[in-house]
C-alpha cells in the first residue's frame, strides 16, 4: 500500500509539441550552449565562476536523482554513493596516471566517474530495485549508510576522514591546455554538463523513459503490459548510477581533493532538496533547483548562522503547496500567458506576495531571536536586524515579530485565496475566447 | 547575529562583481572555521579571539601603521564548501586564512593554497593553522605556505610518553581511540613510543571503534576492565570522550586516563559526573591555571569582553603574535614578505612564558607542552563548564623535549 | 570472557528493547496510515530534550511524563496540520515530509540546545550500581530503563488485544482499506495513533538521553538503525519488529566482544601483492571494528533471501 501509484507527478518537459522542427528540437540546446560559453565573460569573478562549476557539477547531479524520484517515482535516499564512488574513483585513476603517464586527457576522466556509478548502479541496484515504494527507500538508506561507513574502514581506498587529494594539471595535457586555471574547469564542466543534460533529456524521450513514467503511474498496468517493472526500475537506476558518477568525477577534479563526507546522507539530503525545490515534474525543474539550492547553500551562510532551518523550513512548505517545485510554479503561469491573462492575475500574486515577505520578516525576526537568546547568548543579546539594533529580550521586538508574523500571515493566506481565484476565473475566461 | 540582514543585498552582487582589491591601509585576515549549526561555538570562539587580539594590535598603531581586518566565512566543515569560501575569501582581498576546526578541511586549504600559488604567479596566500593536527599537514603534503601552530599528534604522544616514562605505576597500557587516521596516528604512535620508553609496559589492548556512532560504550569498558589495564590512552574526542568517560564511570573502572582532548567542550562535565578526580590527564599547549603573569592579565581582559565565553585558545595568541612580529620584522604584510621571518623564530609561549621555535623545515611549531589532571579547584582558581573542578598542571614538557623528526621535503618559491 | 557474554548480553537486550520501544510506535503508524515516519527518531530526541529541560526545573520523574506527552501533543498537531494536508499529494510527498521534518526539527533542536551534548543527569535515586558481578557494577538507571521498555511493552499488547481501539489498530494491522469501510473515524484514530506512536518514541528518549547521551545528532545516529529494524522484521509486523529489535541490539553489542580480523583467521595477506595495499584494510579490519554497520549488511543479506522481511506477511 506504500508505493508510489498515486503520486502526482506527470510527464512533461521543453520543448514540447507534436512534430517539433529542427528549430523548435535544436534551438533551445544551442542557446543554452551559447549561454555556457558567455556566462564566464559576464561573471569573471574567482568566486563566481567557482560558483558556477559547483552549480555545473550539481545541476548533472541532481537530473541523474530525478530519473529516479521524477521519471521513475523511486524515492532513494542513498544517491550520494554513486556521486562519492564516482569522485573517488576518479581521483584514484588521476592519482595513478599522475605525471603525464597515462595517454588520457584531462578531458575523459569523467567518464571513468561514470563508469563506476555505473557499475555500483548495477550492484546495488540489483539489491535496491527487487523493492519499490517506501522499502526500496529504506534499502538505499540503508546501502547509503553502508557505504560511507565502509569508507571510514578501508582507509588505503578512500584516505579516511581527510579523504584523497589530486592535482589535476599533472595529467597528460592536449591542445595546451593545463587546467591549472578555474576558467578552463569551467568550461571543462559546462561541456560535460550539457553532453549530461542533453542525453538525459534524450532517454526521456526515448520508449524507455516512457516506460519509466508509466511504471511510476501505475505498476501494476505496466506488468499486465508486459514489461518486468524490476527491470525497468533496475535500468533506470543503474542509468542514474552513471550520471551521478559523472557529476562526481567533475566534482573530484573541480575540487581536487574527494572525502567521504562527499557520499554521506547529508549529500543524498541536499541532491533530494535540490531536484524537489526546483520540481520533479519538469525535466528543467531539478536543473532551476541545483542552481538556486547551491547558490543559498554558498552564500545564505555567511547571513544567518540557522540558515540550514530556513532550507528545512523551505522544504517543507515545498512539499506541502507546491509539490511540483519552482518549476511546477513557472509552468502553471504557461497557460495564462498562452491566453493573454497573466497581466490581469499577475497583480493579485504582487498582493499576495506583499504580506508573505512581511510573515516572513516575522519568523525570521522569532528564528534570529531564538538562536541569540540560546547559542549566541555567550555574544550578549544586542543584534542587528535589517540595520536596527535591538536586544533579543526586549519586549517590543518579540511584539514586532509576533504581528508581523501573525499579521502577515493572515493577509497573506486570504490574499493567496484571492490570487487563486483570479488565477481560476482567468483560465476560464481564456477557455471562453 | 554574525552579520546584519542589510548584507543581502551585498552578497547579491557578489555574483558578477569583480575582485575588490584590498584597500592599502588594512590587513585582511579570512578566518574560515565553522560558523553556522551546531559546531559553530567552536568557530566563533576562534573569531573572537582574532578580533579580540586585532582590537589590541590596531589600538597599538596596528602593523606597520596598517590596520588589521578579520572577516568570518562559513566553512561548514566540509572540504569542498570551504574551498569556495577560501575563494571568496580571496576574491574580497584577504592574503592571509586562519583555520583550525576539520582536519578534512585543513588539508584541503592547504593543498588549494599551494596550488593556488603555483598557478597564479604573483599570488601570495598564506595559510594560519591553527588546531588541524593532522601530522601529515607538516610530512608528506607539507608546504611552505602553511604554518601550525598546534602541536601535532605525534608531538603531543613525544610529550605524553616521555611524561609516562617517570611514572613506574603504569604498568599495563590500553589504548582505545576512532578509527579514523587521528585515531590510527594516536595508537601507532604510542605503541611505537612507550616500546621504546618503557619496554616493560605491557600494551594489553589496542581497539578502534566507530567514529561518533557508538551511542553505549559500555562493551568497550567491559573489555577494557576485562583486560586488566591500569591505564588507558585515548585520542577520543567530543561525545566518544564523554559517552566513553560515562560508561567507565557507571561501570566503576578504575584507571588513569591520559587524554588528547578531555578538555574540549563536554570533557570536563562528563569526567565531573563520572567522580574522576585526578585520574584523569591531558596533553596540550596551556590550561587556565598556570599562574604566569602576562597570560593572566590578557585571560581577564579577554573575560571581561567576551563574559559568557571565556574559553581560551592560547595558541591563536601565539599565531597571531608571531604574524604580526613577523610583519614588523618584514616591514610587509605581504605573505611572500613575511613568510621568511615567520619561518625559523622563537617566542615566548603564551601560556608559561617558555621558548618556542617554528622549524623551518616543516612549519611546524613547537612549543612548551602542558600534562594537567583535572579535578575541584580552590575558589579564585578557574574551573572548567561551571563544574567545580579545573586543570592543575602535573608537568610541563619544554619544547626541545618534545622534538620529533619530519618527511618534509619543503618545496620554496622561487 | 564469561563476563563479557553476560555483560554483552544484558546490555544488548536493555539496547533492543529501546529499540522495540521506537519501532513500535513506527510499526503502528505504518500499518495504519501507509506512511514510513522518517522523523520517528527526531521526536524520540525532541523527547530526550524536553526531558532533560524538565528535570532541570522539576526533576526527572516529571519529565518521564510530561515530555511524552507534549512530544505526543506537537506529534497530533503535526498528523493533523501537515501530513493530512501531504496525504493529498500522495505516498512519496509524505515520507519527504516527514523527511523535512527530520531537518527542521534537528535544526531547532540546534538552534536551541546547540550542538554539544547537554548534563542530562541520572536522578539520584536510581543512580547507584543495581548488582555487581564479575567486579563490574551494572548501574540501576539501565536496569530501570529495561524493566520500564518491557512494562511498556507489556502494556501495548494488552491494550491491543483488549481495548475497542486496540481492536481498530489490529485489524488495520491487516485490512486497512476494510477499517476505512466500515466507518470509524479514521481521521481521529489516525490523529490518536501518530500521538502515541510518537509519544513513546519520546518515553524511549526521556530514558536513553540519560543513560546514552542526549545530543542533537541522535536522531540522526538512531534514525537509520530503526529503518533497518523494522524492514528487517517485516514492514507492518509488530512481532517481527520486535525480534528484529533484540536481534539488531545483540548483534551490535556481541560485535564488539570480537576482536576477530580475516587475518587472524587466514593469517596476514601477502606484502608483495600490488593489491596489498587496499586488500590490507579489509583484512585486518576486527569484527568490533565494523558492529555498526551489521545492521545494514544484516538488512542487505534479508533483502536478498528473505524479501518481506522476518515476519512480514505483505508486499510494501
Amino acid at each position: 500500500m506504500s508505493d508510489t501509484s498515486d503520486t502526482v507527478v506527470r510527464p512533461a518537459g521543453f520543448p514540447s509539441g507534436a512534430a517539433p522542427g529542427p528549430l523548435r528540437r535544436y534551438g533551445p540546446w544551442i542557446v543554452l550552449a551559447l549561454l555556457l560559453l558567455v556566462l564566464p565573460r559576464v561573471f569573471s569573478s574567482g568566486l563566481s565562476i567557482s560558483t558556477m562549476c559547483v552549480m555545473g557539477t550539481m545541476i548533472i547531479f541532481a537530473l541523474s536523482y530525478n530519473m529516479l524520484l521524477g521519471q521513475s517515482g523511486l524515492l532513494s535516499f542513498g544517491h550520494a554513493v554513486f556521486f562519492g564512488l564516482g569522485g573517488f574513483l576518479t581521483a584514484q585513476m588521476m592519482n595513478m596516471m599522475a605525471g603525464g603517464e597515462g595517454p588520457l586527457p584531462l578531458m575523459v576522466y569523467p567518464l571513468v566517474g561514470g563508469l563506476a556509478g555505473l557499475v555500483f548502479g548495477v550492484i546495488f541496484g540489483a539489491v535496491a530495485t527487487r523493492r519499490a515504494g517506501t522499502a526500496f527507500a529504506m534499502i538505499t538508506l540503508g546501502i547509503g549508510e553502508l557505504v560511507t561507513s565502509s569508507a571510514l574502514i578501508l582507509r588505503g581506498f578512500f584516505g579516511g576522514e581527510t579523504g584523497i587529494t589530486v592535482d589535476r594539471t599533472e595529467i597528460h595535457q592536449v591542445f595546451g591546455l593545463s587546467f591549472g586555471p578555474q576558467v578552463q574547469v569551467y568550461y571543462l564542466i559546462a561541456g560535460w554538463c550539457l553532453v549530461s543534460v542533453i542525453a538525459m533529456y534524450a532517454i526521456t524521450r526515448t520508449p524507455f523513459g516512457r516506460i519509466c513514467n508509466a511504471v511510476r503511474d501505475n505498476p501494476q498496468r505496466v506488468n499486465f503490459v508486459g514489461y518486468n517493472t524490476t527491470v525497468v526500475r533496475f535500468i533506470a537506476f543503474s542509468l542514474a548510477g552513471l550520471f551521478a558518477g559523472i557529476a562526481g568525477g567533475l566534482a573530484s577534479i573541480n575540487f581536487e581533493i574527494m572525502n567521504s563526507a562527499q557520499m554521506g546522507a547529508a549529500e543524498s539530503g541536499s541532491v533530494i532538496l535540490m531536484a524537489y525545490i526546483g520540481g520533479v515534474g519538469n525535466f528543467a525543474g531539478p536543473i532551476i533547483g541545483a542552481i538556486v539550492v547551491t547558490y543559498l547553500h554558498l552564500m545564505l551562510s555567511d547571513l544567518s548562522d540557522v540558515w540550514e532551518l530556513y532550507f528545512g523550513l523551505l522544504f517543507i512548505s515545498m512539499v506541502m503547496y507546491a509539490p511540483n517545485g519552482i518549476a511546477g510554479v513557472i509552468m502553471m503561469q504557461r497557460p495564462l500567458i498562452r491566453r493573454g491573462q497573466l497581466l490581469r492575475v499577475a497583480p493579485y500574486y504582487v498582493l499576495a506576495l506583499i504580506p508573505g515577505l512581511v510573515a516572513l520578516a516575522g519568523l525570521s525576526m522569532i528564528i534570529e531571536m531564538t538562536h541569540q537568546l540560546s547559542i549566541s547568548a555567550s555574544e550578549g543579546l544586542g543584534m542587528t536586524m535589517m540595520g536596527i539594533a535591538f536586544n533579543a529580550d526586549a519586549l517590543l521586538p518579540w511584539l514586532t515579530a509576533v504581528v508581523l508574523l501573525g499579521g502577515g500571515g493572515w493577509l497573506g493566506v486570504r490574499a493567496a485565496r484571492l490570487a487563486r481565484e483570479a488565477y481560476g476565473a482567468a483560465m476560464v475566461r481564456g477557455r471562453v475566447q | 547575529m554574525r552579520k546584519l540582514f542589510a548584507t543581502t543585498a551585498v552578497a547579491l552582487t557578489v555574483f558578477g562583481a569583480a575582485a575588490v582589491p584590498a584597500s592599502a591601509d588594512t590587513v585582511k585576515i579570512a578566518f574560515v572555521d565553522p560558523l553556522s549549526g551546531g559546531a559553530a561555538s567552536v568557530g566563533q570562539m576562534g573569531l573572537n579571539h582574532l578580533k579580540f587580539i586585532a582590537d589590541t594590535v590596531n589600538a597599538a598603531g596596528g602593523v606597520n601603521g596598517d590596520m588589521l581586518e578579520v572577516t568570518g566565512y562559513d566553512n561548514q566543515v566540509n572540504a569542498q564548501t570551504s574551498l569556495v569560501q577560501v575563494q571568496k575569501a580571496i576574491d574580497e582581498g584577504a592574503k592571509i586564512i586562519f583555520q583550525g576546526n576539520g582536519s578534512s578541511v585543513g588539508i584541503a586549504i592547504e593543498e588549494f593554497v599551494t596550488k593556488y600559488n603555483s598557478r597564479n604567479p604573483g599570488a601570495h596566500i598564506l595559510y594560519m593553522n591553527y588546531a588541524a593536527v593532522d601530522p601529515a599537514m607538516t610530512n608528506e603534503k607539507c608546504s611552505y605556505w602553511h604554518f601550525a601552530f598546534d602541536a601535532n599528534v605525534t608531538i603531543k604522544m613525544e610529550a605524553m610518553t616521555n611524561f609516562i616514562k617517570d611514572q613506574p605505576e603504569v604498568k599495563k597500557v590500553y589504548l582505545i581511540d576512532q578509527d579514523y587516521s587521528f585515531g590510527h596516528a594516536v595508537a601507532d604512535t604510542a605503541v611505537s613510543m612507550l616500546k621504546e620508553k618503557r619496554p616493560d609496559i605491557e600494551i594489553v589492548g589496542n581497539e578502534f571503534h566507530p567514529l561518533v556512532k557508538i551511542t553505549d560504550f559500555a562493551p568497550y569498558v567491559a573489555k577494557i576492565k576485562a583486560s586488566g589495564a591500569d591505564t588507558v590512552i585515548t585520542g577520543n574526542w567530543g561525545q566518544d570522550f564523554a559517552l566513553l568517560i560515562k560508561a567507565a564511570g557507571q561501570a566503576g573502572l578504575d584507571v588513569k586516563w591520559f587524554t588528547y582532548y578531555a578538555g574540549a567542550a563536554g570533557g570536563p562535565t562528563a569526567i565531573k559526573q563520572a567522580g574522576l578526580d585526578g585520574k584523569v590527564f591531558q596533553v596540550n599547549e596551556g590550561i587556565a591555571n598556570l599562574n604566569y603573569g602576562p597570560a593572566m592579565e590578557t585571560t581577564k581582559a579577554y573575560t571581561e569582553r567576551y563574559k559568557d565565553a571565556p574559553t581560551m585558545f592560547p595558541r591563536v595568541f601565539n599565531a597571531m603574535d608571531m604574524m604580526v612580529k613577523a610583519m614588523e620584522e618584514a616591514k610587509s604584510s605581504d605573505p611572500a614578505d613575511f613568510a621568511p621571518k615567520l619561518e625559523g623564530m622563537t617566542f615566548q609561549s603564551f601560556s608559561n612564558g617558555g621558548e618556542m621555535f617554528m622549524r623551518a623545515d616543516d612549519h611546524q611549531l613547537f612549543q612548551p607542552i602542558i600534562i594537567s589532571a583535572i579535578g575541584p579547584v580552590e575558589s579564585g582558581q578557574v574551573d572548567e563548564e561551571n563544574t567545580g573542578w579545573g586543570w592543575k598542571s602535573v608537568g610541563e614538557i619544554a619544547a626541545k623535549d618534545t622534538i620529533v623528526p619530519t618527511t618534509c621535503d619543503m618545496k620554496r618559491p622561487g | 570472557m564469561a563476563e563479557i557474554l553476560f555483560f554483552s548480553a544484558v546490555n544488548g537486550i536493555t539496547y533492543g528493547m529501546l529499540l522495540f520501544l521506537m519501532a513500535s510506535g513506527l510499526t503502528v503508524i505504518f500499518s495504519m496510515m501507509g506512511v514510513l515516519n522518517l522523523a520517528h527518531a527526531s521526536f524520540y530526541m525532541l523527547g530526550a530534550f524536553f526531558g532533560f529541560e524538565i528535570s532541570r526545573h522539576l526533576g526527572f520523574w516529571p519529565g518521564l511524563v510530561l515530555a511524552p506527552l507534549i512530544v505526543a501533543v506537537i506529534g497530533m498537531g503535526v498528523e493533523r496540520y501537515g501530513l493530512r494536508t501531504v496525504h493529498k499529494h500522495g505516498h512519496v510527498a509524505e515520507l519527504l515530509f516527514t523527511f523535512g521534518l527530520t531537518f527542521v526539527i534537528q535544526k531547532l533542536v540546534e538552534m536551541v540546545w546547540g550542538k554539544l551534548p547537554v548534563d542530562y543527569l541520572v536522578p539520584p535515586s536510581l543512580d547507584f550500581p543495581a548488582f555487581t558481578i564479575f567486579a563490574t557494577e551494572y548501574p540501576a538507571f539501565k536496569l530501570f530503563g529495561l524493566l520500564a521498555s518491557i512494562a511498556i511493552f507489556l502494556a501495548l499488547m494488552l491494550v491491543i488485544k483488549r481495548t475497542r481501539i486496540g481492536l481498530i489498530v489490529q485489524a488495520a494491522l491487516t485490512h486497512p482499506e476494510m477499517v476505512g469501510m466500515l466507518g470509524h473515524n479514521v481521521d481521529r484514530i489516525f490523529m490518536l495513533v501518530f500521538g502515541v506512536g510518537v509519544g513513546l518514541a519520546a518515553v524511549a528518549g526521556v530514558i536513553a538521553g540519560p543513560a546514552l547521551v542526549t545530543q542533537s545528532n541522535m536522531a540522526g545516529l538512531l534514525g537509520p538503525i530503526l529503518f533497518v529494524v523494522v524492514v528487517v522484521g517485516g514492514l507492518g509486523s509488530l512481532g517481527g519488529a520486535f525480534v528484529a529489535s533484540l536481534l539488531i541490539g545483540l548483534v551490535q553489542t556481541f560485535a564488539v566482544a570480537f576482536n576477530i580480523s580475516l587475518a587472524d583467521v587466514f593469517g596476514p595477506v601477502a606484502a608483495d601483492s600490488g593489491l596489498a595495499l587496499y586488500l590490507d584494510d579489509i583484512w585486518s579490519v576486527t569484527v568490533a571494528q565494523v558492529a555498526p554497520v551489521l545492521p545494514y549488511l544484516l538488512l542487505v543479506l534479508i533483502l536478498i533471501f528473505r524479501p518481506r522481511g522476518l515476519m512480514g506477511n505483505r508486499e510494501s
